[in-house]
């Protein structure tokens, strides 16, 4: 199988890729365009603010390669800005327009709270879905985190977390998913979140 | 706005802190059967196991001619480890702080050069965010109410700096740390318990979290600078390494008192 991870100059890529090997998948980190379509599965990581992700995406011109990948129908993994990236428009720091693939606005955590929100929270199933294989209902995920996303369409909300209000922490719609904590240092219920996405999408490129 | 009647799921965290030099752990670790003492990565896996939060590597004799050898010991370390940890000492430059975060650290704590330099604390934040930028705060009480603070802190005594450690705090979290890591220099290696006053005067004063440090000797110091010091993290080194107590006790002990932890 032909995992990527999109390298757009951001973000802890390491990690993410030590995650995914430890489940078998060896991947390919990478900011080619190109390198999008011939893949089965990808996976978009990211630290950092919203604008300077937008920026540096537009720069490695992925844009549009990112999009037409997930037009596609094939697997896709967005993690924390990953994540963040697919609404429609992050209010980090101003107004900025950001992928557009999934309907709604990205917004700051509400005051009275700690900010940012950094720790280890539980997170909620709203929905049952195959990326939870596994995983206890409540289990503990590690955030890092300013912002959070406000999706349009409740039903694309499968997990949610507590922090002053109930936000959304994992989404998904057909061939997306994308959480707003990092598996990839969320020990082993992290690893298994990746495990379930890496076996998803092997069993899609094999069908 | 209190704190407390918003829901949150939010735990609060234990972190055991290691010395390094030279890649290697440093300071007796006499708790338990180890191939290798002083091998960060096995370590790291132990107090992983045991339900440790994150982990700190503090590099005691970090310069820059040394800084490929830490390097090299953040990239084993973030390897085999899926918990977050942070790398602090010698951190004096933007090229440090990239150096350690494309090596696997999730954060660095700054500490001397963000006083002698507060400008480095913004850029760095800048250029990498808040959320990776931790900056240590080594504090001695000058007064009631009053600390002030030192650099080169720990066992070497630290010299004393014209800040006011709180006023200092808030500048930090405005420069841009996303998180500080207080140590009460007057309870350090006491074992008497954190400098709950200095915790919770920098933890009021401040919208980020804040890791009490300095001077636990039992899981009831730190349940008091969670509840009296409003401390989001507690950090703790040699009742961990000495086998005093294990990470497992002081959650066991935090979650019998109401504190929110992950098993």
């Amino acid at each position: 199988m032909r995992l990527v991870i999109v390298d757009y100059g951001a973000g802890n890529l390491h990690s993410v890729a030590k995650a995914v090997t430890s489940q078998g998948v060896r991947p390919l980190v990478t900011s080619s365009a190109r390198d999008l379509d011939g893949a089965d599965a990808v996976i978009v990581p990211g630290v950092g603010a919203a604008a300077d992700t937008m920026a540096n995406l537009r720069k490695h011109e992925l844009i549009a390669p990112i999009r037409e990948y997930i037009d596609s129908g094939r697997p896709f993994l967005g993690v924390c800005m990953g994540q963040q990236a697919l609404f429609d428009v992050s209010e980090e720091g101003g107004e900025h327009e950001c992928l557009g693939v999934l309907p709604g606005r990205v917004v700051r955590l509400p005051d009275g709270l700690k900010v940012p929100h950094m720790g280890w929270n539980r997170v909620h199933v709203a929905r049952e879905h195959p990326i939870f294989e596994g995983i206890d209902d409540g289990s503990y995920f590690y955030f890092v985190h300013s912002y959070f996303p406000r999706p349009d369409d409740p039903a694309v909300v499968i997990g949610e977390t507590d922090y002053g209000i109930r936000f959304a922490s994992v989404v998904a719609r057909d061939n997306v998913v994308a959480t707003q904590f990092h598996p990839e240092k969320s020990g082993e219920n992290g690893l298994k979140l990746y495990g379930n996405f890496l076996r998803a999408a092997q069993a899609a490129a094999a069908a | 706005m209190s704190t407390d009647t918003l829901k949150s799921g939010l735990t609060k965290r234990v972190i055991p802190c290691f010395d390094v030099a030279d890649g290697r752990v440093v300071k007796g670790i006499r708790f338990v059967d180890l191939r290798d003492a002083g091998d960060p990565v096995e370590l790291a896996q132990v107090y992983n196991s045991e339900g440790a939060d994150e982990l700190v590597f503090l590099d005691i004799k970090a310069s820059p001619h040394r800084r490929d050898t830490a390097v090299e010991m953040v990239r084993r370390v973030a390897d085999q480890i899926f918990i977050p940890f942070t790398v602090g000492g010698g951190i004096r430059t933007t090229d440090d702080v990239r150096a350690m975060l494309e090596s696997g650290a999730d954060k660095v704590s700054i500490n001397t050069a963000g006083v002698e330099n507060p400008e480095f604390i913004a850029e760095a934040a800048a250029k990498f965010g808040s959320q990776c930028i931790v900056v240590a705060i080594d504090a001695k009480g000058v007064g009631p109410g009053r600390w002030q603070v030192h650099t080169y802190g720990g066992s070497g005594g630290g010299t004393p700096v014209e800040l006011d450690a709180v006023e200092w705090a808030v500048r930090c979290t405005e420069l841009g740390a996303g998180e500080l890591l207080v140590t009460g220099m007057d309870a350090d290696g006491t074992k008497d318990g954190y400098d709950i006053e200095l915790t919770r005067a920098i933890s009021e004063a401040v919208q980020v979290p804040v890791i009490a440090s300095g001077g636990a000797g039992g899981p009831e110091h730190m349940l008091a600078a969670i509840n009296e010091g409003k401390a989001d993290a507690v950090l703790a080194a040699s009742i961990f390494h000495f086998g005093t107590h294990s990470i497992r006790e002081v959650k066991d002990y935090l979650a019998e008192h109401d504190i929110p932890v992950r098993p």
